[in-house]
């Protein structure tokens, strides 16, 4: 039996072990949900403002500085959006690396999401720090979550010249290419974490978070024969009940995302918040293994077999186990991609020639889809830009699922302080990434908020 | 070392880009940092003490201040924080993160209705136009190699 006369006031100010601020008001009255608010608390920078009068050409290195951690996606997509532009194709070769640079990228994230944020969730432990090394399992996971995030981190450092706000790849190709030599030396070390995410993959397989929502919900990713994150065109489905069959897929050319897009003004937030075509809608891991796991590499299928039969999927806790394996999905990918490169070749960056022109770039930035729109001048600078991010994609649904996981709760008659930590889990099962959500600025107030 | 070294980090506005590199480097110096550091605050890392600060030897600062109250929380960190190091280009100098500082009047006007409704402050400060900084680690993200020199000087 609930208590009907439950009342109280949860207020979390600062979410831990996320990217960036975000906060959480919760009002319960009656032992009801009369408030909920859950909001992106960072400070706007006005990168979207910030671009405007600069050269086509200087954005990409600008607005990687949007984001710490997927700094690389904001690179190749707004790289892409120029390209697109000024008709740039790059070369066989700049697309390899670029996946190389990329599938670094997401090791080196998922891997800090799923072992930093989200595995001391499932140990009873506040950090990862905390792991009990006398604990033959804990030390183990504590030696792999530093030997799996420092592969990644070598694979982007190799290929892009640093794992942060990587400064060789640009417009049309690469500003220095990186050395085979050092490339082939990383496939052993891609093979030694193999088994470590086979482990990873095993816990988030057997760990038994749910929630499923009540409401329709649309899970949209670009898909691509190759699961490489960063070409093909982008598909939707819509999911209606919690067996998880998707039905209305749609192929979409990036160039007509936007018009499905629906921006939402959420006065509370210094974000804004998406919906898809009216639905609510979600972007990330489980969407991509939801849309496209056939797409998966060989031998990831192989290896991860049982796992992915859990997608698709509608338990928005799988986004984790989605996670680990598009990691295992990335050393697979790597590995095959190092092994067929014979020789790196002396490729100068393709140079592009002002025009008054526009162009789009989407890619599967490790949260989800990101989208880059640059409308150019006829001098080759920036007249305006329109940046839309995977956790500004993903804020309507974070909310919406918090409401249902905590009327549930409220019913069970649980406690505030256990409360508090589901909903932490549940939010960091989507690894949102605040630094991203409020980096960008066109909102317009309506008076009466 | 007897006692271990009691370090916070803390983020401001920015992109979180120096405690990035901070966790990949704790990717080949946590066995020996995990001896000699205690955590007392570390957001990326855990949940405890968000709420109350505690006594720090040494407090890491990223990012640049858009608001009283990320002015007010500075200085507290100062008030608890023997030592002071400043975190990259946008503590250190503001930017990128203070670009709105130099926008023209029109980008101003537009963004003017944000401003104004969450209380951000008229100008994007940089860390030591609020308390005084005791040292830098300069860079876009922050030089890996200074921070590991800046470690080894409070670690011997």
């Amino acid at each position: 039996m609930h208590d009907p006369g439950n009342n109280f006031d949860l207020n979390i100010e600062e979410i831990s072990k996320i990217e960036g601020a975000a906060s959480l008001e919760i009002k319960v009255r009656n032992n009801k949900i009369e408030d909920l608010k859950f909001s992106i608390s960072e400070w706007k920078r006005f990168y979207t403002q910030a671009i405007k009068g600069k050269p086509a050409t200087a954005i990409p290195q600008l607005v990687a500085r949007i984001c710490g951690t997927c700094s690389n996606a904001h690179l190749l997509a707004s790289i892409e959006a120029v390209e697109k532009a000024f008709d740039v194709v790059p070369s066989t070769q700049t697309m390899l690396l670029r996946k190389l640079l990329y599938y670094g990228l997401i090791i080196r994230d998922h891997a800090l999401h799923l072992y930093v944020f989200s595995l001391p969730d499932l140990f009873g432990k506040d950090s990862i720090l905390d792991f009990d090394e006398n604990d033959p399992i804990q030390h183990e996971l504590l030696d792999d979550t530093f030997s799996v995030k420092e592969v990644g981190n070598q694979l982007s450092i190799v290929v892009g010249g640093r794992s942060v706000h990587a400064p060789q790849p640009t417009i049309g190709g690469f500003l220095k290419l990186p050395e085979l030599e050092k490339l082939k030396k990383l496939k052993n070390d891609l093979g030694a974490i193999r088994p470590k995410i086979l482990k990873l993959i095993k816990i988030y397989f057997e760990a038994k978070e749910s929630l499923k929502l009540k409401a329709p919900m649309s899970f949209v990713s670009l898909y691509s024969s190759d699961f490489s994150f960063l070409e093909g065109a982008i598909k939707s489905c819509t999911s209606t009940d919690p067996s998880g069959s998707l039905t209305s897929c749609r192929m979409i050319a990036e160039k007509d995302l936007r018009k499905y897009l629906e921006e939402v003004i959420i006065p509370y937030s210094h974000a804004r918040g998406f919906k898809f075509a009216g639905n609510l809608m979600m972007v990330g891991a489980l969407a991509r293994l939801n849309i496209s796991k056939e797409n998966l590499h060989l031998k990831t299928k192989e290896s991860a077999q049982e796992a992915l039969k859990l997608f698709p999927s509608v338990n928005l806790f799988h986004n984790n186990l989605a996670q680990a394996i598009e990691i295992l999905h990335s050393i697979d990918a790597s590995i095959q991609i190092i092994d067929g490169l014979t020789e790196i070749k002396p490729e100068l960056a393709i140079k592009i020639t002002p025009k008054e022109t526009v162009g789009i770039g989407v890619i599967e930035a490790p949260r989800g889809s990101l989208y880059y729109e640059l409308e150019i001048n006829a001098d080759g600078t920036v007249k305006k830009g329109e940046i839309i991010v995977p956790t500004g994609q993903n804020q309507i649904v974070i909310e919406r699922a918090i409401y249902e996981l905590v009327e549930d709760l409220l019913l069970k008659n649980i406690g505030q302080d256990k409360i508090i930590l589901e909903v932490e889990k549940l939010i960091r099962a989507f690894d949102p990434c605040m630094s991203c959500a409020a980096h960008f600025l066109r909102v317009k107030w309506d008076s009466d908020y | 070392m007897d006692k271990k070294l009691k370090i916070g980090w803390f983020s401001f506005t920015c992109c979180e880009d120096s405690t990035i590199i901070f966790t990949e480097l704790l990717n080949t110096h946590y066995r020996d940092w995990l001896k000699k550091i205690e955590f007392v605050h570390a957001r990326v890392l855990m949940k405890k003490n968000t709420k109350k600060l505690k006594e720090m030897d040494v407090a890491f600062v990223e990012g640049a201040i858009s608001s009283d109250g990320q002015e007010a929380k500075l200085k507290k960190i100062r008030e608890k924080a023997k030592i002071l190091v400043a975190i990259g280009s946008c503590a250190i100098n503001g930017s990128p993160s203070s670009q709105r500082n130099f926008f023209n009047q029109v980008n101003i006007e537009e963004i003017k209705p944000i401003l104004e409704k969450f209380k951000y402050k008229e100008k994007i400060l940089k860390v030591s136009e609020v308390v005084k900084v005791d040292d830098t680690v300069n860079g876009c993200p922050m030089n890996e190699i200074h921070f590991l020199e800046i470690m080894k000087k409070f670690l011997t």
